[in-house]
């Protein structure tokens, strides 16, 4: 009897082998074909067009639904070059999975998509590639300067944009005309457009807040606040400069009114209050069309787009969201991942693969520019030529903002902080502050020096 | 189960009177009772939540009161497009989640079968101090251990493929525990001396006496473990990358997140109803485990 254990053992013993193969030739897989690049001589752009050349095997993670559609194109144009296209999770599940693995040592993806809000923490980190060391500094001439502007963090260049969220007023017209409201231009029309929707309508708001860290930074943004400003590692944190005061005196009425709704954004919920009229405007990025196109369909022919309210009526701008990818420090063939980075966002194929697809709102000038993108008037928005409103939008991005190299952090804990202000719809300034307390302190035990004004 | 019942009874009546015996006792099974419906009504509402929902299309989602039905009758396109979705990935994570299962708990049940019974009815030195390594681990939530874990496979070069989450799924310190304790009392050392006297080696012994003994204890850990790895889903979804090995929790996440940020395609019909047709085959393998399991668990605890 004791014999026949021995049969079962081995097979345990090939079955955990065999395991470790596995597990050894995914690897294997994603560390990609070859050594580095395949260029003993070659630098720069010419090291990226003959990596491209030789071929060899890629990972790239992403959540964009047209990558499917752009990868299938690179390869067909690029035959020896095999991508391996993984979609890792949506933001912050990407984000940790890439963490995880960066710190582990293996299992990165050579390209990864990353948002703009993130770039400064993983370029800071080290675990990108700094794109200068192949020329893409060139390309800085195909790209709108907002975007341009999102990946170049502390001299280096760390990804190439995807597409860009330039801010606009996205407003439902039928609610509008149904309770005489006009269309508002500053800050304070918009305000006193909220307290006349409510009071007309006590189930519709004029918008719904409930605290999200990357609107309520953008707003700031627009309102020509700088909370954040970085230097190396000296960081100094002041979210109460004369911008973010602007931005908390004009929202304030409206969160301690209850003109907000207090619908959190992106579940069912607000997508339903998309639909039927209960959030009259939207203040995001240039890609939300596509969003409200493909899952807001009830609402098709009521939406328009206007430029952003102002403070004084000068045309100021922000960003809101938008990506780009970068390759990842970890990859064993970076200058194929660059070729294959700079066919993804800097070719034209692939460019309007992605505006096709409803992804969102493009970042390369000539995609802005082209007067089939321009003059596009989509039914959804009741025949409007929402692009040429968004491009002009695009064009007063105030410069010099920029994000913490700890941002995931700084959003992790926005709701225990300037959340509990939204939700006593108290004063914005105290959760503000409380903010600022921790973001110091937890810079500081992170290596930063952090200084709060 | 009775007895368990009747010993519990008369310690709660201690206090206070055995002679006015009626009143009282009929007030406190109303008490009871409306406690007992509480929790009915607690553990039910989301069941119920789920399954009406699961028969809306996303608009009607929108359109309609979240605990009555909508407008039309959608589950079967419902459960058709979970199906076809992106390829056909639903049916891929269930046919993980089920590789997992097997493996991962069909291991670990062996595994805690095997050693709970060697410890339960082995006498060696070191003993005691195995003893003290389960009950220890028996404290710890796996979930403390997933990011160890991770750093360790990632190492080995075992992320992001399936050994990553059946070898951590076969380690059940309380499936070996139980196992242990049933086996002290379910397999009565007399037996296996006599079966010894009669020159049955070791594992005849194991194979044709005790493990039929050891058949309650047994399908507890079995249905334990299944539920633990069939509802695991922070281990895989640090553990994994690539959506191709995804679970059907990690899977349904990654579905429910793709509803927010640039590029948004909210699911929420199909979310809805790949969690009711997750949950099914569980609900499934409970009904027909449980009274073994009930057997398993009143054995296990109660000292004869």
């Amino acid at each position: 009897m004791k014999r026949s254990t021995r049969p079962a053992v081995r097979r345990l013993v090939t079955a955990l082998a065999a395991g470790a193969m596995i597990g050894a030739t995914l690897v294997g897989c994603s560390s990609g074909g070859g050594t580095t690049s395949g260029s003993d001589a070659k630098t720069g752009m010419a090291a990226v067009d003959a990596a491209l050349k030789k071929g060899g095997t890629i990972t790239y993670w992403t959540w964009t639904p047209a990558a499917k559609a752009q990868v299938a194109a690179f390869e067909k144009k690029y035959p020896k070059v095999h991508v391996k296209l993984v979609n890792a999770g949506t933001n912050t599940t990407e984000y940790t999975k890439l963490q995880n693995a960066i710190k582990a040592g293996s299992g990165a993806p050579d390209v990864a998509q990353i948002e703009y809000g993130v770039i400064p923490q993983f370029a800071l980190a080290k675990s990108l590639v700094d794109l200068k060391t192949f020329g893409f500094d060139s390309l800085k001439k195909d790209y709108a300067s907002g975007p341009w502007g999102d990946v170049t963090v502390d001299g280096g260049l760390w990804g190439l944009p995807q597409d860009s969220g330039p801010m606009a007023m996205f407003y439902n017209k039928t609610v509008f005309d149904t309770y005489g409201i006009t269309v508002p231009k500053t800050w304070d029309e918009y305000v006193a457009a909220a307290k006349k929707l409510h009071a007309a309508n006590p189930n519709a708001y004029i918008t719904s807040d409930t605290g999200d860290p990357g609107q309520t930074t953008s707003m700031i943004w627009q309102a020509g606040g700088t909370p954040f400003s970085v230097k190396g590692t000296d960081i100094t944190i002041n979210l109460q400069d004369s911008g973010t005061k602007k931005y908390t005196e004009m929202w304030n009425p409206l969160v301690e009114g209850k003109l907000v709704a207090p619908i959190p954004g992106w579940s069912d919920d607000w997508y339903k209050a998309l639909g039927n009229g209960t959030i009259a405007t939207l203040l995001t990025g240039a890609w939300m069309p596509g969003v409200l196109e493909s899952s807001v369909k009830d609402a098709s022919g009521d939406w328009r787009v206007a430029p952003m309210p102002t403070y004084d009526g000068t045309p100021v701008n922000a960003e809101n969201g938008g990506s780009s990818e970068a390759v990842i420090k970890q990859s064993k063939n970076q200058a194929l991942a660059a070729g294959f980075l700079r066919w993804l966002n800097d070719s034209k194929q692939s460019v309007s693969i992605f505006v096709e697809a409803g992804g969102g709102f493009p970042s390369t000038t000539e995609a802005l520019n082209s007067s089939e993108f321009l003059d596009a008037a989509p039914e959804y928005f009741g025949g409007q030529k929402i692009n040429q409103v968004l491009v002009e939008g695009a064009k007063n991005v105030l410069p010099g903002f920029s994000l913490l190299p700890y941002q995931l952090y700084a959003n992790s804990i926005f709701g225990d902080t300037v959340g509990k202000s939204y939700a006593a719809n108290s004063d914005l300034n105290a959760g503000l502050k409380s903010w600022q307390k921790q973001l110091v302190d937890y810079g500081n035990q992170q290596g930063f020096t952090v200084t709060g004004k | 189960m009775t007895t368990l019942t009747r010993s519990a009874a008369p310690v709660v009546v201690k206090p206070g009177a055995t002679k006015r015996s009626r009143r009282p006792r009929r007030r406190r099974s109303v008490v009871l009772m409306i406690m007992m419906i509480v929790f009915t009504v607690y553990s039910v509402f989301p069941l119920l939540w789920l399954i009406i929902n699961a028969t809306k299309s996303q608009a009607s989602l929108f359109s309609s009161f979240g605990l009555w039905f909508g407008d039309g009758f959608d589950l079967f396109s419902n459960i058709a497009q979970t199906f076809s979705y992106d390829n056909g990935i639903f049916l891929h994570w269930f046919g993980n989640t089920l590789l997992y299962v097997v493996f991962g708990a069909g291991g670990a049940t062996l595994l805690a079968t095997v050693a709970g019974y060697g410890l339960a009815k082995y006498r060696f030195p070191g003993r005691r101090a195995v003893f003290a390594v389960v009950l220890g681990a028996v404290a710890i939530p796996g979930t403390a251990l997933a990011v160890p874990t991770f750093l360790m496979f990632s190492s080995i070069g075992l992320t992001n493929t399936p050994w990553a989450v059946i070898l951590p799924s076969l380690i059940s310190p309380f499936g070996l525990y139980l196992i242990w304790v049933f086996a002290t009392d379910a397999v009565p050392s007399e037996l296996l001396e006599a079966a010894r006297m009669d020159g049955a080696s070791e594992f005849r012994t194991f194979f044709t006496i005790s493990l039929r003994l050891l058949g309650p204890g047994i399908v507890t850990v079995l249905l334990l473990t299944i539920v633990a790895t069939w509802n695991n889903y922070f281990l895989p979804l640090i553990m994994l990358s690539d959506p191709t090995w995804y679970p059907l929790t990690v899977g349904l996440g990654q579905w429910s997140a793709q509803a927010s940020g640039v590029g948004a395609q909210p699911i929420f019909n199909l979310v809805i109803t790949g969690s009711l047709m997750t949950i099914v085959p569980i609900v499934i393998a409970f009904l027909f485990l449980q009274r073994y399991w009930q057997s398993g668990l009143a054995a296990g605890s109660v000292k004869q």
